[in-house]
């Protein structure tokens, strides 16, 4: 049998059995026990049935019973690691906006954590130009790890594994970022079982806050990591108490970008790290001409199930022409054959932060409504007046979106 | 040419709710399925056995309710069939998931790698894609994410993809073994033929535990997860903000949005 989580002094009972009433478990049972106190009992618990929720402690006014504390298995010398690292992926030289997003939320989590944790950017890439280092420090990293090697060219998942894992191994940060891209969520999964330690993905809320490890009971700075779970219905805050480094993707768009800072200063350090030769080939990139990124729009006019019919876009396209933005749709438009996947806006389309968010017909499904969080203004018209979407629309137009839309076309056209 | 593909049974998540008194999830009624997108991955096993003679091994973990997605597996055309399923496994986060399911692979594969391991993009009730990549570190073979097409090369041993990526699409070559995740492009899964269900009624589907796998104890279930969940919360209530009905009066409507934009100064009209 398991050793309990709770340790019962037999010296310290006294036979009371407020611990039994205290447990929500069942797991607490008084025995005979005959001279051990006045009682003539004594409380025992049931390791299999002991949730080691401390309730039992609390309720002995002897002071009888004790928390055991467990063999924690996990990274040695956690308090070796200490820096707050952002991966910030690169494409021909460019920094991917999600990186200066990250490294807005690491000023934040470095002042939270303290300690002289430093702000770091991991840059990868072959022949990088000095621009985008010279972006990272003014975005806010103190230091940029910058690996420049001819199998970097271009991404390839089993290279950016071996690189980002030896540079973990040797500078030991207490916090590693990734943008939940394509290239992100990928190789990073990789990288966090390479080395070892938990990675929580599509994280919406981040902070370092001073929490008790509860396999310890040691006070420690933990990154709290917050993500919507089962398509958005619920929430979960997940930590990695006993293992470094602690990792978290966080989906583009998701946390907004800082004002960047010419003045600021940080220290560029090459590594020249020895990788492994790539595994596969990258033979060509096809851009898809009709490929658009509605992410990168500041106004999207959006279309859900209620437009009833392809066609019926056309005047949605007319509006997003006439307001100087794009068209994008739910996934019941997709489904439908409506609209190409590249459209949709919601947990399994995009996430987008517009400044103007315009929908029609959409009622706002919990998954649609996680894609839109970052939006400034939302406003939406429905013709049911209890649609969810409605809940988050700083304006809301209950009516027929048939009468409404040629009307505001017509409006605006004047 | 050896193929594992790796299914998963997760609850149709949009009937997931929590409840507001205690703060636990709310599972009863929740219907199970077999998760949508490694459906397609099963289907590009298929089409490779049908193509080259592969032979198809489908791995899932989980309880024994899940014994069914294996054996709609099996009716389709899959060869083989393990469920990995222990109490021991409990409480796994991705990493002892991806060890459990890694030691679950050698040992149908008979200690080594098979030549292909294919997974969905992703498991709807976690989303986190993180399982088929932590697989390939454990199997110690190449990964290759977010394939839409594949094709083999006529000796089976050599590999073309084309995978999605935020910049286009990339086509890939490279050689077996290797671990690949299949997008829902990839193909339409086929239908189990009454003769599949009957032929997968009566196959035999082989459990393995943790003694089965050799597993190290402390790396797999709660024990061998360095992720924990602290709390769980439903999302954030919103309120909306000003509501106007335009019911019966459209042109009502279309003012007040033209209104509210030349406010919020997103447009020139003057109202």
């Amino acid at each position: 049998m398991a050793d309990a989580p709770v340790f019962i002094d037999p010296k310290l009972c006294k036979g009371c059995g407020k611990c039994v009433k205290g447990c929500g478990f069942g797991a607490i049972s008084m025995v005979e026990a005959k001279g051990a106190n006045k009682a003539g009992k004594l409380a025992v618990v049931d390791a299999s049935a002991c949730k080691a929720c401390g309730a039992c402690v609390k309720a002995c006014p002897f002071k009888a019973i004790s928390e055991v504390r467990q063999k924690v298995y996990g990274t040695e010398n956690v308090e070796s690691y200490r820096d707050i690292w952002v991966f910030a992926e690169q494409s021909g030289g460019t920094v991917a906006e999600v990186a200066y997003e990250l490294l807005a939320k690491g000023l934040e989590l470095k002042a939270q954590r303290g300690g002289g944790a430093r702000l770091c950017a991991v840059l990868l890439g072959s022949s990088l130009p000095e621009t985008a280092e010279k972006s990272l420090v003014a975005a806010g990293a103190d230091v940029v790890y910058k690996v420049d090697a001819p199998e970097l060219a271009e991404y390839e998942a089993n290279v950016y594994v071996d690189a980002v894992s030896q540079l973990i191994v040797k500078h030991k940060p207490e916090v590693v970022l990734a943008g939940a891209t394509a290239v992100g969520r990928a190789f990073f999964a990789r990288v966090a079982v390479k080395v070892r330690t938990g990675l929580t993905a599509d994280c919406t809320m981040l902070k370092v806050a001073e929490t008790e490890n509860k396999d310890t009971g040691v006070m420690q700075m933990l990154l709290h990591q917050t993500r919507p779970a089962f398509g958005g219905n619920i929430m979960a805050t997940i930590m990695t108490p006993n293992h470094r480094p602690q990792m978290a993707t966080v989906r583009p768009k998701v946390f907004k970008k800082a004002p960047s800072d010419p003045k600021r200063k940080g220290q560029v350090l090459v590594e020249a790290l020895k990788l492994i030769a790539p595994q596969t080939k990258l033979v060509r990139k096809v851009k898809d001409p009709a490929a658009i990124d509605i992410a990168a729009h500041d106004i999207l006019v959006s279309g859900g199930r209620g437009l009833k019919k392809e066609e019926n876009f056309k005047l949605l396209f007319r509006l997003a022409e006439l307001l100087g933005g794009e068209v994008s749709c739910s996934r019941a438009c997709v489904d439908a054959g409506w609209c190409p996947v590249s459209r949709q806006v919601g947990q399994t389309g995009k996430t987008v932060a517009p400044r103007l968010y315009l929908c029609f017909g959409i009622s706002g499904a919990i998954q649609h409504l996680e894609g839109i969080r970052g939006a400034d203004t939302i406003i939406a018209v429905n013709s049911d007046p209890n649609a969810p979407i409605f809940g988050v629309a700083d304006l809301g137009i209950v009516g027929d979106l048939f009468e409404i839309l040629p009307a505001l076309v017509k409006a605006l056209e004047k | 040419m050896h193929i594992v593909v790796c299914i998963k049974q997760v609850p149709d998540t949009t009937n997931v709710r929590i409840n507001p008194k205690t703060n636990t999830l709310m599972r009863e009624g929740v219907e199970s399925i077999v998760n949508p997108f490694d459906e397609y991955a099963l289907e590009e096993g298929l089409r490779l056995k049908d193509l080259v003679g592969a032979k198809v091994t489908v791995v899932s973990m989980g309880p024994p309710q899940a014994t069914a997605v294996l054996r709609e597996a099996l009716a389709r055309g899959a060869d083989d069939a393990y469920l990995v399923s222990s109490r021991a496994f409990g409480g796994a986060d991705t990493l002892a998931t991806s060890y459990t399911i890694a030691q679950a692979i050698k040992k149908a594969c008979g200690g080594k790698a098979p030549d292909l391991v294919l997974f969905g993009k992703q498991a709807i009730d976690g989303d986190t894609a993180q399982v088929g990549p932590g697989v390939s570190e454990f199997l110690g073979v190449p990964l290759v994410t977010y394939v839409k097409e594949l094709s083999i090369g006529d000796d089976a041993k050599t590999f073309s993809v084309t995978t999605v990526m935020d910049d286009g699409e990339h086509v890939i070559e490279g050689s077996f073994p290797c671990v690949m995740t299949v997008l829902k492009e990839a193909s339409t899964p086929r239908f189990a033929p009454l003769a599949g269900w009957m032929k997968a009624a009566k196959a035999d589907v082989k459990v393995l535990d943790e003694k089965a796998l050799d597993a190290d104890p402390i790396r797999i279930g709660l024990k061998g997860s360095p992720t924990k969940v602290v709390t769980i919360f439903p999302p954030p209530a919103k309120s909306g903000g000003e509501k106007v009905d335009a019911r019966g009066d459209a042109a009502a409507g279309a003012k007040a949005i033209v209104d509210f934009l030349a406010k919020k100064g997103l447009v020139k009209g003057n109202g």
